[in-house]
């Protein structure tokens, strides 16, 4: 997983609520066996229309917040599928974090598998951000070690996130290497539900 | 540490399931891991790139279901039109080869969609920790699991560990209480609770449905509510396993057998909530007052009843809010107080995960026969279809006569798969088209791009067939 330190960006207002994940990336960019090149159809029914020409007026497509690394939105961002393609295509889109007044909790667990910082500030704050990003100064930083959100004017929000989460994503951690660790304490486990479950052994 | 309050269901598959456990956060174990070829390729490459193996191939199970044409299943793999998904199906079927996992493939009466296929085989049983790479794994809660959807990533952990790493959520229960009016039922029920907590209301929860409308509810429907529990925003959602339960699961291919089987049912009896259990949240419903429930709107918490007018997008409370209602009455070409039964649908749908069952089936066909008898057809104008959850369910209904019944009144009758659901398969709404839906999600593009998906039971879907626009059940009942 890539690691998270601090970012510098420019931040995009999305001011939408319940952006689900066939928004973020709809069906037909589903069907890759890979996971990269998703960014092509990242909220593609918003970007492209149905000629498959540019939207002038989506945000994404707006010339002053090309590159953008911070996508700021409404409440319950990610609800809907389980589909990891939604971080992968903003990742691969070059979205970074994602500021939000709550997020939906399986897109928010994948957001974490994948260094990509989802932030959760008070609705006053989100608001805030998002009248600022929609002017002509939208650089923010992201700080994830100090956990705070610094507007393009100077204001600082503080947010909360979980201590390991945190902790993982500054280092990058791999999960699964981490587990296979405590491979002894599975080990036993099986064990004793292979004796207490034994139905379970010969299905 | 003493605990003075007794223990959820929830609380109980919990902790019979922490492997080790570091600052709240728990490594669990997994007895069920379901996959289909959709969410799995990038995890089993991710298997490989690091050398690592499937620790419990036995304790998973594989299905081709998201992708799968509707029609002319019996060809197998190699004549799938769509080169991608192909390559994904192809993808799934090497994997589960080279890995030794157990594969219903198309064409194989055993197939259909994941979450049909696991209860179906008795492999989804009580007190289990079940895992999919898709959203609606809250199905399986219908047997007292723990089912809950997970992303790639994790599909990669729990195929080299069998285990997951997570925080416990909080608990929530929602009481429905009191005899539904006919016409009534489970997809209703979940609607009526999306309605009422919002589709954040679970978020950070597992929702244990209870109360006496749920215990009066067949196996088929508490399915139905608990696929629909991720709409609500929580991950899982739960029924205390009961004698309806283990009726289900008994003489089913992955049953426990012979006097394992009084084992299995003395441990699954354990799984319930203590009378002085507390649950952080509550939520009462009276399920008398429930109407038949239809979406409006392009989220699953845009519900009204069959007797209502479409909603004013200057009620809502917030200004994102009221933008995604204007945003919604557009995309789905409704005007504010609009009697919801005077959209006509062009389409109709019913199958997906949420209602695709033996009963679902055998609701639907209830009111077409009815309508039937009454020398009433599907509407000329529009294309009805039923695609059963699995091969197993279409030979069901099928020796039932429910083809039949369908075929005759104007549906076509397909092969299993997600179809249209989700629009991956050739089974996808054209632009602007309206569909009376079962399937689970009204989101923007979700049938195809531009369709306009309203959900609803196979009751209500199966009316609108009829009626050729959204319709009252209890009209036609």
């Amino acid at each position: 997983m890539e690691a998270f330190t601090r970012l510098d960006a420019k931040a995009a207002p999305l001011p939408l609520a319940n952006i689900d994940t066939d928004q973020i990336i709809p069906k037909q960019f589903l069907k890759t066996v890979e996971r990269e090149g998703l960014g092509r159809g990242l909220f593609f029914e918003y970007r492209f229309d149905e000629a498959g020409n540019e939207r002038a007026d989506f945000v994404l497509n707006r010339p002053e917040y090309k590159g953008a690394g911070v996508l700021i939105t409404g409440d319950n961002f990610g609800c809907g599928s389980s589909r990891e393609h939604a971080p992968w295509a903003l990742m691969d889109f070059g979205i970074r974090c994602v500021i939000s007044t709550s997020f939906a909790d399986i897109f928010y667990n994948n957001c974490f598998q994948n260094g990509l910082l989802p932030v959760v500030l008070k609705a006053d704050e989100v608001q805030a951000l998002m009248e600022e990003a929609k002017g002509g100064n939208h650089m923010v930083t992201v700080d994830l070690a100090e956990q705070t959100v610094v507007s393009p004017s100077g204001q600082t929000f503080r947010f909360e996130i979980d201590a390991q989460r945190k902790e993982k994503m500054l280092k990058g951690l791999d999960a699964i290497g981490e587990t296979l660790q405590q491979g002894q304490a599975i080990d036993v486990y099986e064990m004793k539900r292979a004796l207490a479950q034994p139905w379970l052994e010969d299905a | 540490m003493r605990c003075m309050s007794g223990k959820t269901l929830y609380d109980k598959i919990w902790d019979a399931h922490v492997v080790s456990q570091q600052d709240g956060e728990a490594i669990l174990y997994i007895d069920l891991h379901l996959i289909h070829e959709v969410t799995t390729p990038q995890a089993f490459a991710g298997l490989r790139a690091n050398g690592r193996k499937v620790r419990r191939p036995d304790r998973t199970l594989a299905v081709a279901d998201h992708n799968v044409p509707t029609e002319g299943q019996e060809l197998g793999v190699r004549a799938v039109a769509d080169e991608e998904a192909r390559l994904q199906l192809e993808t799934l079927e090497r994997n589960v080869a080279d890995n030794g996992i157990q594969f219903f493939g198309m064409g194989d009466v055993r197939n259909g969609i994941v979450h049909v296929v696991g209860p179906e085989q008795g492999r989804t049983q009580p007190g289990m920790t079940i895992v999919c790479g898709d959203s609606h794994t809250s199905t399986h809660g219908a047997f007292g699991a723990l089912a809950q959807g997970i992303g790639t990533s994790e599909v990669e952990h729990v195929l080299a560990t069998q285990t997951l790493r997570q925080k416990k959520s909080k608990n929530m229960r929602v009481l429905i209480e009191g005899q539904p009016a006919p016409g009534v039922g489970a997809k209703d029920f979940a609607l009526a609770v999306i309605g009422a907590i919002g589709t954040a209301g679970g978020t950070g929860y597992v929702i244990e449905y209870a109360g006496d409308a749920i215990r009066a509810l067949s196996m088929e429907g508490r399915m139905t509510l608990c696929n629909l529990t991720i709409e609500a925003g929580a991950r899982a959602g739960l029924v205390a396993p009961d004698q309806t339960t283990f009726d289900y699961i008994r003489g089913r291919p992955a049953a426990p057998k012979g006097g394992a089987w009084d084992m299995a049912v003395e441990y699954w009896k354990s799984f319930y909530t203590d009378e002085d259990a507390v649950f952080d949240r509550e939520v009462r419903i009276d399920a008398s007052k429930i109407a038949p429930l239809v979406t409006w709107g392009t989220s699953p918490e845009d519900v009204i009843a069959i007797t209502d007018v479409v909603p004013d997008p200057a009620s809502f409370s917030t200004p994102d809010k009221r933008a995604a209602a204007e945003r919604a009455l557009e995309y789905m070409g409704l005007q504010a107080g609009q009697p919801i039964t005077e959209a006509k649908v062009d389409v109709v749908f019913i199958g997906s995960c949420t209602n695709s069952r033996i009963e679902d089936l055998r609701a639907a066909a209830q009111v077409v026969q009815t309508a039937f008898v009454n020398g009433k057809l599907v509407a000329p104008h529009v294309r009805a279809m039923v695609v059963p959850g699995s091969g197993l369910v279409s030979a069901q209904a099928e020796e039932e006569g429910l083809d039949a019944i369908f075929k005759a009144a104007g549906f076509e009758w397909r092969e299993p798969g997600c179809s249209m659901c989700l629009g991956m398969n050739p089974d996808r709404l054209k632009p602007f088209e309206r569909c009376a839906s079962t399937s689970n999600r009204n989101f923007e593009g979700r049938q195809g791009r531009n369709g306009r998906t309203h959900l609803m039971s196979p009751a209500m879907a199966a009316a609108a067939a009829i009626a050729g626009h959204i319709a009252d059940v209890r009209d036609f009942v």
